[in-house]
């Protein structure tokens, strides 16, 4: 099976400081790969590169990340607003603060969806609903008449996984799309992603420090300290049989439900 | 044995605008239309609840935000008014203190809270804050001085940590500086409001090891707040789960977690991934 992305030997600096180094990793189509680490290891700078989002200060000063042949660090900011979307999704932390609070949800996964196609309002309408009903929403109409803050952030979180969703990208980034909610809401999100991937076959990057997040829905993880790969394996091998003492020590910290 | 807090009954009912002051008709319509409904409603936070919390022992409190749980640690420690009930503390009753006696009350019991850079004033030294109960007391400078050092190397910083800022050190060392001055004034009741929470899982085994070990040398009373039920689970002698204000089911957290009784519990352990 071809990779629909590649990440070859990648650095990353910020201002000239060199903060990722060395990242290689592949994804395969429908797959999902859990990025974990420490605060400042550079997991999420990892997943921005390869949506160009890291800012003017930011750089991929080497290797490449390939997206079905293109190198994204090359394309210039047009062809990479054409990827953005379609191409690649992107869901963060608090999709709530993501949204602008004085417009309805609907109003702007409208404008979202016009950016990259020919959509009237009635088609578009219809299908969110659609999208919303997939993700186990069956009140569409209703939630697309909200504004953020009318909904819950578990409610807000799902609504920007159908936002990101909405233009069918193959690659789904999730930056600790989680780490925000309760035990409870938080189960409800990774079900969700879940679906996605079942239904539309989407390729999912997940970023966070809940190993309980990643154990559930990892296909690979990939373990980070200080900008640089620690281990990178299959999900079962490096949760249950760490090679890299790093490793072990992360999954002996992580507290545990003895039920 | 004689518990060293005792809640008895508390209440705390947060006022929404419905019952504002009065104000003429054609204007509260305006009001209204502008906000969009008639004023919030109150909201009870925290409904007629009881526990006890005995020498030497660790409760936990764990459920959802917006269970209430912050706003039990804050009424224990008075930072909020009860609007019924009463809070005993080593047999005093704490509930309408104020003043002197309500600072003598922070000699007994001491708060570390969720976020610990926020906590210390960003103007002022870390040793400047872990010292300041101290010099409250009528500590000299110098002794003071020396006893810092001393509570920073109990907490397992170099002793030269009193003279940075808070902006100057890492999350997990500035949450031991808050231990650090949480303990300066021997209290015996220590309150954690998720003071694990926003460290990574790393420091967060670290800090829970040092508040084991100084649980044990100052026979501290911890009443530790945590919506992690696994961290309680290693951490806690008894846990209280709550829901929506109310304490739904209570006990050592091995039976809680194994064999839930009530429904909300039963359905948060599932929850966990």
């Amino acid at each position: 099976m071809a990779e629909i992305l590649r990440y070859d030997r990648v650095d990353i600096a910020y201002n000239g400081r060199r903060v990722v180094e060395g990242v290689s990793f592949d994804l395969n189509p429908g797959e999902i790969l859990g990025i974990v680490g420490e605060s400042g290891s550079g997991k999420s700078t990892v997943i921005k590169a390869a949506m160009g989002l890291l800012g003017p200060s930011g750089q991929v000063t080497r290797g490449d990340i390939y997206y079905k042949g293109k190198d994204l660090p090359d394309l210039s900011p047009a062809e990479m607003r054409r990827l953005n979307g379609p191409e690649l999704g992107m869901i963060f932390q608090s999709a709530g603060a993501s949204f602008c609070p004085i417009r309805t949800v609907g109003s702007q996964l409208y404008e979202s969806m016009t950016e990259h196609e020919n959509v009237s309002k009635a088609d578009f309408t219809n299908r969110a609903c659609d999208l919303l009903r997939k993700i186990g929403f069956e009140d569409g109409p209703r939630i697309l008449n909200s504004y953020p803050f009318e909904l819950s952030g578990g409610m807000q979180q799902r609504v920007g996984i159908a936002a990101a969703m909405l233009l069918k990208p193959s690659i789904l980034f999730a930056d600790e799309p989680t780490s925000a909610l309760d035990v409870s809401v938080q189960k409800q999100v990774v079900e969700e992603m879940l679906l996605v991937r079942e239904t539309f076959g989407t390729s999912i990057v997940i970023v966070t420090h809940n190993i309980g997040v990643i154990g559930t829905m990892a296909d690979r993880v990939l373990v980070m300290k200080d900008g640089a790969m620690v281990e990178y394996g299959t999900t079962r091998q490096v949760l249950e049989k760490p090679r890299k003492e790093y490793t072990r020590m992360l999954m002996a910290a992580v507290p545990r439900l003895k039920r | 044995m004689q518990p060293i807090l005792k809640v008895e009954n508390i209440t705390k009912v947060f006022r929404g605008s419905g019952g504002a002051p009065q104000i003429p008709d054609s204007s509260r319509r305006r009001l209204r239309q502008r906000q969009g409904g008639p004023g919030r409603p109150d909201f009870t936070a925290v409904d007629h609840i009881s526990f006890e919390l005995l020498p030497g022992e660790c409760l936990g409190i764990i459920g959802e935000s917006g269970s209430g749980k912050s706003t039990v640690a804050n009424l224990v420690t008075r930072l909020t008014d009860p609007t019924e009930g009463r809070v005993m503390l080593d047999g005093q009753d704490i509930t309408n203190l104020r003043g002197r006696e309500l600072r003598d009350v922070y000699r007994k019991v001491q708060m570390v809270f969720q976020t610990p850079t926020e906590s210390f004033d960003p103007r002022r030294s870390l040793g400047d804050g872990i010292g300041e109960s101290l010099r409250n007391r009528g500590m000299s400078a110098g002794e003071t001085r020396a006893r810092v050092a001393e509570l920073l190397q109990m907490c397992g910083l170099p002793a030269d940590f009193a003279g940075r800022y808070p902006h100057q050190v890492s999350g997990g060392q500035c949450q031991r500086a808050a231990i650090a001055r949480a303990i300066a004034i021997a209290p015996k009741v220590l309150i954690c409001d998720e003071a694990t929470s926003a460290l990574d899982v790393t420091l967060q085994k670290e800090v829970l090891a040092l508040l084991r070990t100084l649980r044990a040398e100052l026979h501290l009373s911890i009443l530790f707040i945590c919506h992690d039920i696994a961290l309680v689970q290693q951490f806690c002698d008894r846990v209280l789960v709550m829901y929506k204000g109310r304490i739904v089911e209570q006990g050592a957290p091995d039976d809680v977690i194994r064999n839930p009784q009530d429904a909300y519990t039963r359905r948060l352990i599932e929850s966990i991934l």
